[in-house]
């Protein structure tokens, strides 16, 4: 349950990072999600289901649908933002680290 | 909202450099500017440099080609070559941020694995302290920088070639 309620775990799907994305744009609904990606729609209800899970999106009801949007509380973008960010960092500090220490020898 | 508390309020990240360890922590603390990516500062000018000073109380700062300065980190720990703890004096709109108690931390460890091989350990904590409204951040997260990956893979295939 930790494990699933974690917002890095659950963009670690590349389907679910395709769908956070695209609420980071806006609030859409499931139809509107389900229509530009290559999975079916009770798919993409299930993915959403997961990244509300991790506190990356939130739901209300607009009319006779409901409308999905990334969470303005929650931290889970934050942690997904700060991860990629140090994972590149460090990737990049290696090649800096090991480049410049074949330089001193 | 009930979620939030369950979440984890920090991330960690870890790698291997096949460097000794007081290269390492010379490269990631002096020589930050040799790889930090060089769009990544909140100056409106354009980035001269990056500055860690290093001790305790100093600053990691970006200098404008134009002279101006942002000081966006103190240094809360410098223990060459095993430790380094920073804050992150940024707040989720890309602006200075002069509450301290609205700021998170990073702590790297660099530990030896062999003559030539250091472990870095990454953990930037208490994000929650950055508080609501993150809608900067969402940006970036949803812009193609935030995700893509292709300049540093450009980055990556330059130097090895």
């Amino acid at each position: 349950m930790a494990y699933e309620a974690d917002g890095l775990a659950a963009l670690a799907d590349p389907t679910r990072r395709e769908i956070f994305e695209r609420l980071a744009d806006g609030p859409h609904a499931v139809g509107e999600l389900a229509r530009g990606l290559p999975v079916s729609r009770p798919a993409v209800s299930q993915h959403l289901k997961v990244l509300k899970a991790a506190g990356l999106v939130t739901d209300r009801p607009d009319g006779t649908r409901r409308l999905y949007q990334v969470d303005p509380e929650g931290i889970g973008a934050l942690r997904a933002y700060l991860d990629r960010f140090w994972n590149q960092s460090l990737a990049a500090f290696k090649m800096a680290a090991e480049r410049s220490s074949k330089e001193v020898r | 909202m009930t979620a939030p508390q369950m979440l984890d309020t920090s991330v960690r990240t870890e790698i291997t450099v096949e460097a000794p360890i007081e290269h390492a922590f010379k490269v990631f603390t002096e020589d930050i500017g040799t790889w930090w990516d060089p769009t990544h500062h909140i100056l409106q000018a354009e980035l001269q440099e990056m500055v860690f000073e290093p001790f305790v109380g100093g600053n990691i700062y970006d200098r404008g080609v134009d002279g101006s300065e942002c000081r966006w980190s103190r240094v809360l720990a410098y223990e060459p070559p095993h430790r380094v703890v920073f804050s992150w004096d940024i707040n989720t709109s890309w602006e200075l941020e002069p509450d301290h108690d609205k700021t998170s931390t990073i702590e790297v460890r660099f530990s030896s694995q062999s003559a030539d091989r250091t472990l870095v350990e990454l953990e930037h904590r208490d994000l929650d302290r950055h508080g609501e409204g993150w809608e900067g951040m969402r940006d970036a997260v949803g812009s193609p920088n935030g995700w893509n990956l292709a300049h540093f893979a450009e980055v990556a295939a330059k130097h090895q070639s």
